[in-house]
C-alpha cells in the first residue's frame, strides 16, 4: 500500500470503481437466474399444494401430478367462481392494488395482513364429477414474518386433509417447528366448522389436546416456546375460514352453486 | 510451490478456522443438523473466500487504506449474492434450508479475517489457495459435526438411512439432542479436544491456576 493511494481523489475513484464493477456483477447473476428461480418457486408452490392435498407420488413428476388439480379463482365477497381474472394474476401482488386488492380494518383483521385481494385461487381436485378435494391459499402473521401457506379440505367442506406452510421466517426449533411434519400430521382428520355453523372453530391449544375434550377435534397441539407464531396460526385459520375470507364460497359451494 | 501446498493445507489442521482461531462458530451450529446442508455450505464458504481473496489481492496496492475494510466487504457482499442466487437458481431445496444462513456468510469472520490478514499482503495465486484453505477447514469441522449430528440424531448420512430407528421399527432410538444447534457446541468442543491432543502447541497456557478448595462450606 503506498502513501499516494490516500489522496481524497483516488479514494473517490478506487471506491466508485469497485462498486460500479460490483454492482454490474451482483445485478448480471440476479437478471440472468431470474427465470430459474421463479420457475423453481412455481414448481415449489405445485409440490406445496400437493403435499397440502396428500398427493405424493414419486414415480410422477410434479408437472404430471399437478395436471389433475384445476385452479379456480374466487371472488371473496359474492364467494361465487369468477372468471374476470387478468392474466397472469398474482394474489400477493393484487392485495395491495387499489382495483384489485382492499384494505382490512383493524376490527376484521385477526391475521394482521393489513391487505387482502378481493380474488383468490382456489385449487380442486374432481373425481367423476364429483369435488374430493378443496385446497386453500391462506396467508398471516405470526412472530417475525408472514407465514404463507396451503389448506386442503376433504369434499365435505370441512374436514382437514391437510395443512402446510410453503413460506415464513419463524425462529427455526420454536415457531419453524409449522414445519415440522409430526406436527403437520395432527391436522389431517380435524373439522374446520362446529357442525351447523359457518364460524370456524379450528384453532391450536396451549400444550397438547386433551382427546376427552368435545372440542378435540377442532384443536390441535400448541407449538412449545413458540406462542406468538402458533397464535399466527390460529388466527389466521380463523380469518381465512371465517366470513372474510372462505366461508361465503363453502357455503355456496356446499349448497349446490359457486 | 510448497507455499502453495502449506497454506492450503495448514488451515485444514494445524490452524483451523473454526478450531484454533474460533472464528465462524455461530453458522457451524445452524446449518450441520445434516450432512447435505453442510457441504452445501462448505461449497458455498469455500467459494466466497477464495473469490475474495482473488479479488481483493489483486486491487491490494490500489485500495486506499483508509477505506479498506469497506472495499473488502464490498467484495465479499457482493460474492455472496452471487453465490446466493447462484444455490436459489440450481439447489433450490438446499437453499430454502439454508435459508438466511447463506446471506449470513457476509458476517462470517473467516472472510473478512482472511481478507485482512492474508489478501492484503500476497500476490492473487496464494491468496486465491489461502482461501480454498481455509473455507476447507471451515468445511471440515462442518462435515464433521454434520456426520455425528445426523448419524446419531437422525440415524442417517445424505439422508439414506444408516442407523434403522425405533420409530420405523428399527433398532436405533434417535437422540433428539443432536438435532438441536446446542450439541454442535458440544460436538466442536470435541473437535477442538482432538485436534490439540495431536497439535499440542496449539493448548494455551493458563491464564490463572485454580487456588485449591480449603474451606469447607456448608451444605
Amino acid at each position: 500500500m503506498s502513501a499516494n493511494n490516500d489522496t481524497i481523489g483516488r479514494t473517490i475513484t478506487v471506491t466508485v470503481l469497485l462498486c460500479v464493477v460490483c454492482s454490474v456483477i451482483v445485478s448480471a447473476a440476479a437478471v440472468l437466474l431470474k427465470p430459474k428461480q421463479l420457475a423453481n418457486k412455481d414448481l415449489d408452490r405445485k409440490s406445496n399444494i400437493l403435499t397440502a392435498a396428500g398427493i405424493v407420488d414419486a414415480n410422477k413428476s410434479v408437472e404430471e401430478l399437478f395436471s389433475k388439480i384445476t385452479t379456480k379463482y374466487v371472488d371473496l365477497e359474492t364467494g361465487k367462481f369468477t372468471t374476470d381474472v387478468p392474466a397472469k394474476y398474482d394474489a400477493k401482488k393484487a392485495a395491495k392494488d387499489p382495483v384489485l386488492g382492499k384494505v382490512l380494518t383493524k376490527d376484521v383483521d385477526i391475521a394482521s395482513i393489513k391487505y387482502q385481494a378481493k380474488i383468490m385461487p382456489v385449487y380442486m381436485v374432481e373425481k367423476d364429477g364429483k369435488l374430493e378435494k378443496v385446497i386453500l391459499p391462506v396467508h398471516g402473521y405470526g412472530l417475525w414474518s408472514t407465514l404463507y401457506g396451503f389448506l386442503a379440505l376433504e369434499g365435505d367442506l370441512n374436514t382437514v386433509i391437510g395443512f402446510g406452510f410453503y413460506s415464513h421466517a419463524e425462529t427455526p426449533g420454536l415457531g419453524g417447528e409449522v414445519d415440522n411434519p409430526n406436527w403437520k400430521a395432527l391436522w389431517p382428520g380435524k373439522a374446520v366448522y362446529p357442525e351447523g355453523s359457518m364460524e370456524p372453530a379450528l384453532g391450536l391449544v396451549k400444550g397438547s389436546v386433551d382427546t376427552s375434550n368435545p372440542n378435540a377435534k377442532h384443536q390441535i397441539d400448541g407449538l412449545a416456546g413458540a406462542t406468538l407464531t402458533a397464535n399466527g396460526v390460529t388466527n389466521l385459520v380463523q380469518f381465512w375460514m371465517g366470513a372474510n375470507g372462505y366461508a361465503p364460497f363453502l357455503a355456496n359451494l356446499k349448497a349446490g352453486g359457486a | 510451490m510448497s507455499q502453495a501446498k502449506e497454506v492450503l493445507s495448514n488451515p485444514v489442521f494445524k490452524n483451523n478456522p473454526i478450531g484454533l482461531q474460533v472464528l465462524g462458530v455461530c453458522s457451524a451450529l445452524a446449518v450441520t443438523s445434516n450432512l447435505n446442508t453442510a457441504m452445501v455450505m462448505t461449497m458455498a464458504v469455500i467459494a466466497v473466500t477464495a473469490f475474495s481473496n482473488l479479488f481483493v489481492s489483486i486491487i491490494r496496492n490500489q485500495i486506499p487504506s483508509s477505506v479498506r475494510i469497506i472495499c473488502q466487504m464490498t467484495i465479499i457482499a457482493s460474492l455472496v449474492i452471487v453465490v446466493d442466487q447462484i444455490l436459489k437458481a440450481f439447489a433450490y431445496d438446499v437453499s430454502k434450508q439454508l435459508s438466511v444462513f447463506v446471506g449470513l456468510i457476509i458476517t462470517n469472520c473467516i472472510v473478512m479475517g482472511r481478507a485482512e490478514a492474508f489478501a492484503m499482503k500476497n500476490p492473487p495465486g496464494i491468496s486465491f489457495m489461502d482461501g480454498i484453505g481455509n473455507g476447507l477447514g471451515y468445511g471440515v469441522v462442518l462435515v464433521f459435526v454434520g456426520f455425528l449430528r445426523e448419524l446419531f440424531g437422525a440415524g442417517k448420512l445424505f439422508g439414506y438411512e444408516v442407523l434403522p430407528l425405533v420409530n420405523d421399527g428399527g433398532w436405533y432410538l434417535a437422540n433428539g439432542m443432536m438435532l438441536l444447534p446446542p450439541s454442535a457446541f458440544f460436538i466442536i468442543g470435541m473437535f477442538i479436544w482432538l485436534v490439540r491432543t495431536f497439535y499440542k502447541d496449539q493448548v494455551e497456557a493458563p491464564e490463572f491456576e485454580l487456588a485449591k478448595n480449603s474451606k469447607k462450606e456448608a451444605v
